[in-house]
Formats: structure tokens, C-alpha cells, sequence
């Protein structure tokens, strides 16, 4: 990095990339070298800065300029401007949305104040692609000290003292699982990567992988010590192209820098990794039914005892972690257990990794210390509700967690309340969702989500999500009853109560959550048919209201149906007989007369 | 009785290309989702005849093969169109309004969700989460990726294809 005065920092996060910051890259470099000053700026496309919402992000160092929304035309305006002439380009710059004052460096900017970044160190920071930059932040310093230094007990040890619980969701303590592992005597164990993100709307795992794929690397030769393994496996979504190339040119640079391969570090630890791809199946985040798949069998779970740390991979002793548990390793070992315990609370010490998801005006990645309030993360770092909404209900856990309302807001957030709450940590997708939402559309989703993913190996959950997805169907169809709101309740306790696998088990959280917090909307929809959030078309009315209608004809002239009939400069009205219900008179009408009922 | 009919309805070259992959594995102990993958990459899809091949060079039954293609979404039965269209019908996507533009594309391509068009250019897919949620909702057009597509902008991504 010496050589150079100045470092671009691009981008290269998935979401970006979708926005064109490959060309930002390019053009770039490009103008720079019309310049003549390619060897004193260093154009770098690091993994995800986080802040979705405003991208593509591209920041200048050691300036710590933070531009935002850049096009690949503004590469010009960049080069010339900020590089060669040192005056910031004014209209890149992130705009407080509430102050309306402009911001140059992120740490200042209310989307960063509150983060903490431990898993995402590395991610906007580096370039994944270049070794030497993990090094220079302390990478691998963690895997050599482990292995001249420590023994694999006390590597357990560590982690079990720091606290860390497994990531993925469930929160089991990493440490405990490790021990097991350790404990199992077998000629041979594996250590396994679960990378196979399968929550719709929870991407950490992927980010990680892509900005920072050599901290993976390192824990799972780390793992692999302390256990006693001499092969990792990461189980990869097929679906994941730019995670996988990452990851392969990081393993390939390891082996060539001797910190994965035989002889690690000049040691007698050995450890070699291998890619298996999964290929899009929800009920694969399981363990068991993961290492099924990666046997290259249907991933379908099995019952437990026993537990993939007695007999896993090829009925051998595994120790599986995810994605994001992974990357808080090495720095657990480097900074210490203590450390680490400091940080989030007494029982969910650290941090967690949240995909802010829906209608809240900062979309993004965030990591925030564990005992912070929803209503910090919401309305402080996600900004609060687009377009000046009301904030309705927040989804965090996925398909297999529940929704918080209002009332939540103040909860702190880690594993033990939220499951108190009728909800859970899941991955870590959190999907914001504001008056306009329904809420039985919502569950509808998630148990056509569920429906479709259930293994189909046991009854409950096979012909359980599929029943239940069936009532909720009509209930938003306005077909529902009274009656169906009870068979709601009960089936969902016999699915959580009977299903295999945890799948199964938390498929009707969402219904749960859902009645729980909105019973009046599921009455409105079964009694009065009707659907307060205006979501359901089954059930929905468009009204014009007379007062407010300038009798443009707009309306009467979009309808698709010609439904809509009056006189010019009157109040025209709808015929409910033929109205199809498309919505395209409510979207078009200048003074907003036409009302959903 | 089946293998004779096989080779005659794949494409020989291709099968070779499957075939020296499936040769150059160390084992093939639990491989079959890796052959799968590498199989859909050289022929696009998994017809039948793909499957029957794979089952034998890996001497396992068809009903196996059979089994695993069924069991995960990534793998298709179904020959993609030219321009496989993808809606994300990942939760960020759904609540910022994906089942509208799904809707739209349905009526503009006429289509169901698995579906191709008769002249083979559109299928129409819907996938889960990809990773953009800043973008949302998000349509793939093959690699393509367009970012808070609303119904309206439907036709116009269309025309690009046409």
C-alpha cells in the first residue's frame, strides 16, 4: 500500500455492483490514468460498505471522504475535482436528511453512530482480494498464535469464555459446541462452514464471504485446531457467483502464503479446504439435513442425538458454525475473551450483523452491540419510515421468527428476549414494515415460504404449513371465518410442538406473532371483510370522494374496465359491479380522491 | 435397453464434456449434487435423458437422481428461456411491492411462474433474495440486475430483449 498518497475505495458489495460500481471501477482508473497518476491513487473494490440505502458508496482515504450515489459519469467529476485539484465534489456528499447539512466522513453520519463493526471489520475497508491487506489488519496473527502458542483446550477455552453464541440463529455457545467436537475421539473430523443463506432478506453471510473471506479462512483453521480436524468444508449457496470466486482466490492465496495447507505456519497442523455447493434449499440451514446435501443426498434433517459433533459428515465427528459465528474468531483470540464479554450484554455478549430491510429509509447492513433497542436501530440508524409513514411491526428471524410492534420498540434486542417476544434472532433479517402493510398478507407469505421449503419427510410440517398456508389464503381472500382464527392457533401448537426439525418448529411463528399482536386485523378481515391496511384487492373497495374530485376524467380515461363514468368538471363515480380493482384510477388521480376502503 | 436411446438424444459432445468431469473426480462417493450442477451448466437444464446418463456413470438408480433434481430449486427440469427473468420475492422485495411487477410481468408475458415463452426468449422465475435489498424490488434479466422496478418500467425492460 506504500506506494500510493491516495486510496479510492469502490464498492464491490452485490447490491452495489447491481448499480454499476464494476464501471465505477473502471472509468475510474481510466481517468486516472488520463491524468498520468495511476501510481500514486490506488483504486481498491472493497466488500460491502453497508449503507445499501445510498449506494453505490465510494470513499476516499485518507481523506475519509464519503461520497454517495455515485455514478460511473461521476468518476470524472471525482478524479478531477477531489484527486487532482483537492476540492470535495459538493453534490456527492450524503445529505443529513434531517438537518439538510452535509456530511463528509461516515463515522458522523447517524447510519454509522451507533455500529460497531467486529464481523464486518474488514468489509469496505480492504480489498478481499488482496492477502497482504487482511495481514496488514492482524490477519492470521490469531492462527499463528494459536498454533505455536495455545492448546487446542485453550483456544476452547477462550471461546467458551468470551461468551460467543452460534450466529445462525439458534445461539448455541460456540465454545460448548467446539468442546464437543474436541471430546469426540475419531480418526477423522471435519469442520463445516454453513454459508448457505437461505432467510429471504438476510445477506450477511454473503457480505462477509465477499469483503472479507480470509477471516473465514483463518477460524476454520482455527476451528479445525482446537477440534482436532484436518478438513473444512464450506457449504455455499450455488446462487452466491461473486462469494465463491472470492472465496476461491483467498484459499488459493493462503495455500500459497503456507496458512492453509500442510505445514501450517511451519507447524505439524494440517488443514485443507473444499468448496460444496449447495443448490437452493431452505431446510439445508439445518444442520443435518446440510451435511445430507453435502453427502450429495436430498437435505433432509434427522432426528438428534446424534448431534453432528458425535457423528456428522460420513458419520464423522463435525463441527458446524455459520458464516458470521466464524468471523468473530480470530479477533476474540487477538483482543481476549474479556474483551469481548465487555461487549452487548451479560447473556448475548457481542455484536450481531442485521440486514435492515423494507420500508425504513436507510436500507443496509448494519452491526450494532447486542442490548441496543429496535428503536435505535429503526428510527437512529435505519432513519425511521420512508416516505413520513406510520411504523407498524418490524420481522426479525425470517420465515421462522415473528413481528414486534410499537410496544417492542424499547426491548433490548438479543437472543433471550426476543424469543420472549414471541420472535427470535434467525440470521439476522430484519424487515421493517409500516401502516401499509397487512399483516395475515404477511404470515400468508412467510407459510407460502415454508410450504414450498418443507422437506416433506414429516407430516406435521408438510401437510401442517400447507393447511395452514390454505386457511390464511382465505382469509385474505375474504372467504375466512371465525372458526379458521381457532384452527389457526391450534394447528400452529401441534406443528411447533410435533415437526422434526427446527424448520418445522418455527414455521408458524409468524402466524402466532401475527395473531398475537394484530388480532383485530385478522377479525377485520374474517368478520368485516375488510382489510384495514388496504393490502388485500379481494377485499378492497375504491371509493371516490365527492368533495375531493375536480372532475378531471383522468380516472375514467385510465380504468381499464371503464368502470369510471361522469361529467366533466363533476364528481365522477365507480361502478363496484365492473371495477377489476387494479388500482390504476388510486395512482393516478392529481388530487388523491380516490380512497381504498 | 434405456442407454442406446440415451446417447442417441443427447448431444455427443456434450455428454463427453459431463463425462470427463464426472472421470476426473477423486471419487465418486457424494458427488452427485456437484455432477448435477456442472451437468445443468453444459446443457442448461436436467431433461430425463441428463438424468438417466448421470445414473448410470455414477451407478446409482435413475429414482435417486430423480430425487436430488426434485428436491432443490436450483436445479430445473425445464429448459430456460433465452432471457430468464428472475423477480426477488425476498421479504425486502415483497414489502416494497414485487408481487405487483411479478403481476405485471405474468399479464405482459402472459406466463406463469416455471414458464416459457413459446418462441423460447422469456422465461419468467422468481428467486429468493439476491443479496441487493438496497435495490428493492429487484428483477434479474440473465446477469443483469435492475434495481426499484415498478410495474410501469415492466415494458420498457422487455423491450430491451425484444
Amino acid at each position: 500500500m506504500s506506494n500510493y498518497k491516495m486510496h479510492v475505495l469502490v464498492c464491490g458489495g452485490t447490491g452495489c455492483i447491481s448499480a454499476e460500481s464494476g464501471k465505477i471501477v473502471e472509468n475510474l482508473i481510466q481517468c486516472l490514468q488520463e491524468h498520468h497518476m495511476e501510481e500514486e491513487v490506488q483504486v481498491v473494490k472493497t466488500g460491502c460498505f453497508g449503507f445499501c440505502e445510498k449506494g453505490p458508496i465510494v470513499k476516499i482515504l485518507p481523506d475519509n471522504t464519503f461520497y454517495v450515489q455515485v455514478t460511473p459519469d461521476d468518476a470524472k467529476i471525482i478524479v478531477e475535482e477531489h484527486i487532482v485539484k483537492g476540492r470535495k465534489v459538493k453534490k456527492l456528499l450524503y445529505k443529513d436528511p434531517g438537518t439538510k447539512e452535509t456530511i463528509e466522513d461516515s463515522k458522523h453520519m447517524d447510519f454509522y453512530k451507533k455500529q460497531m463493526r467486529i464481523a464486518l471489520r474488514n468489509c469496505g475497508f480492504i480489498d478481499p482480494t488482496n492477502i497482504d491487506e487482511y495481514i496488514a489488519r492482524d490477519g492470521y496473527h490469531a492462527l499463528g498464535m494459536a498454533l505455536t502458542e495455545w492448546t487446542p483446550e485453550q483456544v476452547i477455552d477462550a471461546i467458551k469464555k468470551s461468551g460467543l453464541r452460534g450466529r445462525g440463529g439458534g445461539g448455541f455457545p460456540t465454545g460448548l459446541k467446539w468442546e464437543f467436537a474436541r471430546k469426540s475421539s475419531s480418526d477423522k473430523k471435519y469442520v463445516v462452514c454453513n454459508a448457505d443463506e437461505g432467510d429471504p432478506g438476510a445477506f450477511m453471510d454473503r457480505s462477509i464471504l465477499e469483503g472479507d473471506p480470509h477471516s473465514i479462512i483463518e477460524a476454520m483453521a482455527i476451528c479445525g485446531y482446537a477440534i482436532g480436524a484436518d478438513e473444512g468444508k464450506v457449504y455455499i449457496r450455488a446462487e452466491y457467483p461473486l462469494a465463491i470466486q472470492r472465496l476461491k482466490k483467498a484459499m488459493k492465496d493462503a495455500e500459497e502464503y503456507g496458512l492453509l495447507g500442510n505445514h501450517i505456519l511451519g507447524t505439524d497442523f494440517h488443514f485443507h479446504i473444499e468448496i460444496k455447493y449447495g443448490a437452493g434449499a431452505f431446510v439445508c440451514g439445518e444442520e443435518t439435513a446440510l451435511i445430507h446435501s453435502m453427502e450429495g443426498e436430498r437435505g433432509e434433517p434427522t432426528t438428534k442425538p446424534p448431534f453432528p459433533a458425535e457423528s456428522g459428515y460420513w458419520g464423522k465427528p463435525t463441527n458446524v458454525n455459520n458464516v458470521e459465528t466464524f468471523a468473530n474468531i480470530p479477533i476474540i483470540l487477538l483482543k481476549g475473551a474479556d474483551w469481548f464479554k465487555k461487549i452487548g450484554t451479560e447473556k448475548s455478549p457481542g455484536t450481531k450483523v442485521f440486514a435492515l430491510a423494507g420500508k425504513v429509509n436507510n436500507v443496509g447492513l448494519i452491526e450494532v452491540p447486542m442490548g441496543i433497542t429496535l428503536r435505535e436501530v429503526i428510527f437512529d440508524i435505519g432513519g425511521g419510515i420512508k416516505d413520513g409513514k406510520k411504523f407498524k411491526a418490524v420481522q426479525t428471524g425470517g420465515p421462522s421468527g415473528g413481528c414486534l410492534t410499537e410496544k417492542d420498540l424499547d426491548t433490548p434486542i438479543d437472543f433471550d428476549t426476543l424469543l420472549t417476544k414471541g420472535s427470535m434472532m434467525g440470521s439476522g433479517g430484519m424487515i421493517v414494515m409500516d401502516e401499509d402493510d397487512c399483516m395475515p398478507s404477511v404470515a400468508k407469505f412467510y407459510l407460502e415460504f415454508t410450504e414450498e421449503e418443507s422437506c416433506g419427510k414429516c407430516t406435521p410440517c408438510r401437510v401442517g404449513t400447507k393447511r395452514l398456508s390454505e386457511v390464511l389464503k382465505k382469509i385474505t381472500a375474504g372467504q375466512g371465518t371465525m372458526e379458521h382464527l381457532q384452527e389457526l392457533k391450534r394447528l400452529s401448537v401441534v406443528i411447533q410442538e410435533t415437526a422434526l426439525c427446527g424448520l418445522g418448529q418455527t414455521a408458524p411463528n409468524p402466524i402466532l406473532s401475527t395473531l398475537n399482536n394484530f388480532e383485530e386485523e385478522y377479525i377485520a378481515h374474517v368478520r368485516d371483510k375488510q382489510c384495514p391496511a388496504g393490502q388485500c384487492t379481494a377485499l378492497l373497495k375504491y371509493i371516490i370522494n365527492e368533495e375531493k374530485c375536480i372532475g378531471c376524467t383522468v380516472c375514467a380515461r385510465v380504468c381499464p374496465v371503464n368502470a369510471i363514468t361522469g361529467e366533466r368538471k363533476k364528481p365522477h363515480v365507480i361502478d363496484q359491479a365492473t371495477c377489476i380493482k387494479c388500482g390504476a384510477c388510486y395512482d393516478r388521480c392529481p388530487t388523491h380522491a380516490i380512497e381504498k376502503r | 435397453m434405456s442407454s442406446s436411446v440415451v446417447s442417441q438424444t443427447l448431444d455427443p459432445s456434450k455428454c463427453k464434456q459431463l463425462d470427463q468431469f464426472i472421470d476426473q473426480l477423486p471419487s465418486k462417493k457424494g458427488e452427485l449434487i456437484a455432477v448435477l450442477h456442472k451437468a445443468q451448466e453444459i446443457f442448461g437444464y436436467l431433461p430425463k435423458e441428463v438424468q438417466q446418463h448421470i445414473a448410470k456413470r455414477l451407478e446409482v438408480p435413475v429414482a435417486k437422481v430423480y430425487g436430488v433434481v426434485s428436491f432443490y430449486s436450483f436445479f430445473s427440469m425445464e429448459p430456460k428461456g433465452e432471457h430468464p427473468i428472475s423477480i426477488c420475492m425476498g421479504t425486502a422485495c415483497y414489502v416494497r411491492g414485487a408481487e405487483k411487477v411479478l403481476n405485471e410481468f405474468k399479464k405482459e408475458l402472459n406466463l406463469e411462474v416455471g414458464e416459457t415463452t413459446p418462441d423460447g426468449k422469456f422465461s419468467l422465475l422468481s428467486l429468493r433474495c439476491v443479496g441487493a435489498c438496497g435495490l428493492a424490488p429487484v428483477v434479474m434479466v440473465g446477469e443483469k440486475v435492475y434495481g426499484r422496478v415498478t410495474p410501469e418500467m415492466v415494458k420498457d425492460i422487455l423491450k430491451e430483449y425484444q
